[in-house]
């Protein structure tokens, strides 16, 4: 069963740079499957954690795993289990939307025939046959941002992480993106997702807010807004971060 | 005018902070002076060389051995004939040789005059002229000697041979070249990463939308990169004189001005590099393959231009950085004045108007 | 203050259309949001006010002034927050706001009262380089900058995007302080919630403008009723309510499903999730938010 298998595992995860601590003490479980908004003020220490997540920071205190390997010394196992999408890195606009999809099947070690399987199903999901010979720059952004999705996932990771991944957006693509959420998550896959949306925050079924370093709450939508006798997220992230101290980076 | 000395501070503000490009930018002149001077050391010692002696007489036994005698080189004599002396040379085994031809005696002895070949591999130009001097020394030194202990003067006049580089391209024509490079490389590239970093920045279209006039943009990043290079300038000129014991020979004045024409030309393409790019990377690509490439190829210093195709020898000449290098040549080293340089003076001020004019017509004072 | 009439505009001799067509105009001390997903126009649109671009057809004036000839003196009279503007990252915060002070002609001292609210915020870290600022102080100190020369007309190209929403409220209050000082202020934003604060708001998409009017007004004139449906399981509702033949459209919402039907008198709908064993749903008519107006307009 999806929730009783929790695929991150951190136990007083800290980050110091010099005498500034970027993240302090972040103990908590993502199980298999979840949606796991992660959400903070700027300079909160979200990237810093993500960082530390993908095996790119290496932590100054604490315990982590990610997908059952230790974040200390098995970075690269790590690295074949998660997947990475963000605003900024998305797909090489100068390659077609079926070679950006060879491409990252590729550095992901599959094999000719699973590429070739794989790059049928992605463009079929996505509806984007008659464009498999298109150059992503010609895509509208918000295919690029699906496309861009779906091959962060194309080696079938069991967590996801996305920095970000609607911003710009249009409202109708926003939501077909988070479909394509829904869809990874039902399938097992993990999602750790950060967003500036807060109605997004409400997809998610647990959510994490932090605030000056550490993680100031942790629950589901329904829980934080009772909780807070909010009447959406927005209001809670407001109510929490308010006060935040650290408001640079 | 105090929004341009502002706008003027701030760029030196930012030069200063920027101490990854301050490093390259005063390193870059001093490193390749110095990596130059200890690179072509002129120090000799116990060099080999070669002798061919086909007169086989008391001269110039007497020579060979006193060559022998000096510390500066040991003699191989196991060479009998001028074929082998060029398989040697070829095979890069020996770096000079000294022949005497057969007449060598007979001469001396009839007519008082005598010469003797002195061979040198000079594609080391700066050991092939030390090497000459020191065996031309010796043979002066003898004569002087022997004509001394004879009551007569003899005259041996060595014959010297260069192989492989015959003018001698080397440390003083280094020079030339590292300033046409350094000052080249410091207001192209500079000029245009900095104009091009507004624009990735966002400020341009800030500064755009303000009542600054656009020609102070250009004025205000074109000032810190001219006395930049104008401090570079006399670094190297202090470097190469402390290390490569190479002096200013004619006016420095002329150099000088000389000097701040082809910086501002080199500003001017700067400036004209910018406009066309968007990106930092692009201005630095387009910066190095640009311009640092026709000015390594094309300048002269590394490759003399007369042996060059001809379609090459035009092209060099749309290069600022030629008529510069002859300019610092002929002012510096060989201490010639503006009568021997307006010509080159006149095409760098020509080419220096003609760019910076086009740049400035071409600066947009929009985005597109 | 500002109109606009019919200006178009295209990139790439023409194969990128970035405008079509766009009029409208922005009154004296009007608070007006451009609304609208990134490759709607608004950049393009604020670099053809600001004098950066020029349209490819149509007229535009600004405080009187046209944005071709007069280019000079909307230069002199508006201040701009572009985009992507990040600041001289390498210059303290008191620097990067005298070197704007100074190109404007202006010092901080002259004009100090306008900006003081905001620069109170950020002075204590004056001393600090701009790029080790976080994106809610960047985005102040960009106001201050943008203001300091005390303009008529400010225009903020996406002045929130990627700040937290503390900082976005801050910025909106801030916007509301110096709009009651009088200056016209044009901003975009990709956030739809935000358009309820601007007096009037243009939504964009592609290039075309969708429609320009009051937020209130926008919301009134919804054309259906739009009901708010809800469960605990949110994603297996909307494969079900999507499945249900009457339903228009259907979007998840926070944690609602917003739902219109064909059919305004289609009442079966709760019994059909009835027989979907949901035993905590509910729904209800809501009135729609703006976000809510837009994907209507875009379904058309």
């Amino acid at each position: 069963m999806k929730w009783m298998n929790p695929v991150i595992i951190t136990e007083k995860l800290t980050k110091r740079f010099g005498d500034f601590v970027a993240a302090n003490e972040l103990t908590f479980e993502v199980n298999q499957g979840e949606i796991f908004g992660f959400l903070g003020a700027n300079g909160a220490g979200k990237t810093t954690a993500m960082r530390m997540l993908c095996g790119l920071l290496a932590p100054s205190s604490g315990k982590a795993t990610i997908a059952g390997f230790d974040i200390y010394d098995q970075a690269k196992q790590i690295k074949t289990k998660i997947g990475y999408m963000s605003q900024k890195f998305s797909l090489y606009d100068d390659l077609t939307v079926s070679e950006n999809i060879r491409f990252y099947a590729g550095i992901y070690g599959m094999d000719i025939k699973q590429i070739k399987q794989k790059t049928g199903v992605l463009l079929e999901e996505l509806e984007l046959q008659s464009e498999a010979k298109t150059l992503v720059s010609a895509l509208p952004l918000g295919w690029k941002q699906k496309l861009a999705f779906s091959v962060s996932i194309v080696h079938d990771p069991s967590i996801v992480f996305l920095d970000e991944p609607t911003g710009g957006v249009d409202p109708v693509t926003r939501r077909q993106f988070w479909d394509l959420i829904h869809y990874a998550s039902n399938r097992g896959v993990t999602v750790f997702v950060t967003t500036h949306y807060m109605d997004e925050a409400e997809y998610c079924n647990r959510v994490s807010i932090m605030v000056d370093g550490v993680i100031a709450a942790l629950d589901s939508p329904a829980q934080l807004k009772q909780q807070y006798t909010a009447t959406n997220m927005e209001d809670v992230f407001y109510e929490l971060a308010r006060h935040a101290k650290r408001k640079d980076d | 005018m105090k929004q341009l000395l502002v706008f003027v501070k701030k760029e030196f503000i930012q030069v200063f902070r920027d101490r990854s490009t301050l490093l390259l930018l005063f390193g870059l002149p001093i490193a390749q002076i110095v990596l130059f001077g200890f690179a072509l050391s002129n120090e000799i010692k116990d060099s080999k060389v070669v002798v061919v002696d086909y007169s086989k007489d008391e001269v110039s036994s007497r020579i060979i051995a006193k060559i022998g005698a000096s510390k500066y080189f040991d003699v191989e004599r196991s060479l009998a004939n001028a074929d082998q002396l060029e398989a040697a040379f070829k095979k890069g085994i020996i770096k000079s040789a000294i022949v005497f031809p057969a007449s060598f005696a007979d001469d001396l002895l009839h007519t008082n005059k005598a010469s003797i070949q002195i061979i040198a591999d000079a594609s080391d130009p700066n050991l092939a002229t030390a090497v000459t001097a020191y065996l031309t020394q010796i043979i002066n030194d003898y004569q002087i000697q022997s004509g001394r202990a004879v009551g007569l003067p003899l005259q041996i006049i060595p014959e010297i041979h260069m192989l492989y580089n015959p003018e001698l391209k080397g440390a003083p024509n280094f020079v030339p070249g590292v300033m046409a490079l350094v000052l080249m490389l410091v207001c192209t590239m500079m000029t245009s990463v900095a104009i091009v970093k507004e624009k990735e920045l966002g400020t341009m279209e800030v500064l755009l939308v303000s009542p600054f006039k656009p020609l102070y943009i250009i004025i205000a990043k074109l000032t810190p990169n001219l006395i930049i290079s104008i401090v570079n300038f006399f670094i190297i000129l202090l470097l190469s004189s402390i290390f490569l014991d190479l002096h200013v020979q004619g006016s420095l004045l002329l150099l000088t001005l000389d000097s701040i024409l082809f910086i501002l030309t080199s500003l001017s393409i700067g400036l004209w590099l910018s406009i066309g790019a968007q990106t930092q990377q692009a201005a630095m690509t387009s910066s190095l393959m640009g311009m640092m490439l026709p000015t390594l190829l094309l300048t002269g210093f590394m490759f003399p231009i007369e042996n060059m195709p001809l379609p090459m020898q035009w092209l060099s000449n749309l290069v600022p950085s030629r008529w510069y290098f002859i300019i610092v040549k002929q002012v510096m080293l060989k201490g010639l004045g503006i009568n021997y340089v307006w010509k080159e003076t006149l095409i760098l001020l020509g080419m220096c108007i003609l760019l910076f004019t086009i740049s400035l017509r071409k600066f947009k004072i929009r985005l597109q | 203050m500002i109109s606009l009439s019919n200006i178009s505009k295209t990139y790439n001799k023409g194969q990128i259309t970035a405008l079509k067509h766009i009029s409208f105009s922005v009154d004296h001390g009007e608070l007006f949001g451009l609304i609208g997903p990134d490759g709607a126009g608004k950049t393009t649109l604020f670099r053809i006010l600001t004098t950066l671009l020029f349209a490819d057809e149509g007229d535009a004036t600004v405080n009187g002034f046209d944005v071709v000839h007069d280019y000079k003196q909307i230069r002199n009279c508006v201040g701009y927050m572009p985009g992507k503007f990040s600041l001289y990252q390498d210059l303290t915060v008191e620097e990067n706001l005298n070197f704007f002070a100074t190109i404007f002609g202006t010092t901080i001292r002259e004009n100090y009262a306008l900006v003081k609210d905001i620069y109170q915020q950020i002075e204590p870290f004056k001393n600090r380089m701009a790029g080790k600022l976080s994106g809610g102080m960047k985005q102040k100190l960009g106001l201050c900058c943008a203001l300091i020369h005390k303009p008529d007309v400010l225009f903020l190209d996406e002045p929130t995007t990627g700040v937290d929403v503390v900082s976005r409220r801050e910025f909106w209050e801030m916007l509301a302080r110096l709009k009651k000082q009088g200056i016209t202020i044009v901003v975009s934003t990709p956030y739809m919630d935000e358009a309820n604060r601007c007096d009037r708001i243009a939504l964009m998409q592609k290039g075309v403008v969708l429609s320009i009017d009051d937020p209130a007004n926008m919301i009134k004139d919804f054309p259906q009723k739009l009901y708010a449906i809800k469960a605990s399981n949110s994603f297996q509702l909307l494969q079900d309510v999507r499945n249900y033949s009457g339903v228009d459209s259907c979007f998840a919402f926070g944690d609602a499903l917003h739902v219109t039907f064909r059919d305004s008198s289609d009442q079966n709908m709760m019994a059909y999730l009835y027989t979907k064993a949901y035993t905590d749903v509910s729904m209800e008519i809501i009135t729609p938010s703006i976000e809510d107006c837009f994907i209507h307009l875009l379904k058309d």
